[in-house]
């Protein structure tokens, strides 16, 4: 668990392909630089999207993991 | 552009690996911004309109510029909802009465049933969260996708700018596309 509090969460559970991105990329504009976000879905495909998706913005994927069928990802803004 | 990363004699494959992906990674991050997507959307049917959507605004949501050109049938899926009958013509006006245009009213490309297709996909769109167009064109405007109509189109079609939704750009051409489609990191669809 990371010791640094999180700014804020994107809740794209139940969402599909490519809205928790979108959501995500969306989202992330409004937060501070070094900020980390939350992000909760529950689409499989977006587990390969957000790491795509990182190395193409340069935001970081600090921490992921899986609780049944939510997959949880936190991302430091570039 | 080279980057020197020193490695250890007794590495092992996996580490070698992370260290390359790492040198790597870190190159790729100011190109991003230096990338674009073009997109000619030629198709104006359901199933034809979400990819190009779907690639746009993730496009955009990766940092790159995307830009899809709206061409032939697809430009009608970007007159307003609430415009029923466009152009001048008799046939132009014909056009329209048989084929809706509009983001909400698409067709599927097989399979329409007479407009069953369109309200099934809708249904299963709903069942698994699938995005509908008309929620995806609002993803791309919200991500700075550029929207670029085909005059040729336009004008054959009989469509105004007062026919059409807010924020498309200014009508363009062929050449126009063509250089976007050849500029440096540029990937291309026709879709």
């Amino acid at each position: 668990m990371t010791a640094e509090t999180i700014h804020s969460t994107v809740d794209a559970k139940g969402l599909s392909c490519p809205m928790p991105i979108v959501k995500t990329a969306q989202h992330i504009k409004t937060v501070p630089p070094g900020a980390l976000i939350e992000v909760l879905a529950t689409d499989a495909g977006s587990v390969k999207d957000f790491a795509a998706w990182t190395r193409s913005t340069g935001n970081a994927i600090v921490e992921q993991d899986q609780d049944g069928t939510v997959y949880r990802f936190v991302i430091r803004r570039a | 552009m080279t980057t020197e990363t020193t490695v250890a004699p007794d590495t092992s494959e996996a580490q070698l690996s992370a260290a390359i992906a790492a040198a790597a990674g870190s190159e790729a991050g100011p190109q991003i911004g230096q990338r674009q997507l073009v997109v000619i959307n030629w198709s104006g049917s359901y199933d034809k309109v979400m990819p190009t959507l779907i690639m746009s605004s993730v496009a955009a949501a990766s940092g790159y510029r995307a830009k899809v050109f709206l061409t032939f049938w697809g430009l009608l899926p970007f007159v307003r909802d609430d415009k029923r009958i466009t152009g001048e013509n008799w046939m132009q006006k014909m056009l329209s009465a048989m084929q809706r245009p509009g983001i909400s009213h698409l067709r599927m490309s097989q399979m329409n049933f007479l407009g069953m297709g369109p309200w099934m996909i809708g249904k299963l769109s709903k069942q698994y969260n699938v995005a509908s167009p008309r929620e995806l064109l609002e993803a791309c405007q919200l991500m700075g996708v550029e929207f670029l109509p085909c005059q040729m189109t336009m004008d054959m079609f009989g469509l105004k700018r007062e026919d059409m939704i807010e924020g498309l750009g200014e009508p363009v051409g062929a050449a126009t596309v063509l250089e976007l489609m050849t500029e440096d990191h540029t990937a291309s669809l026709f879709i």
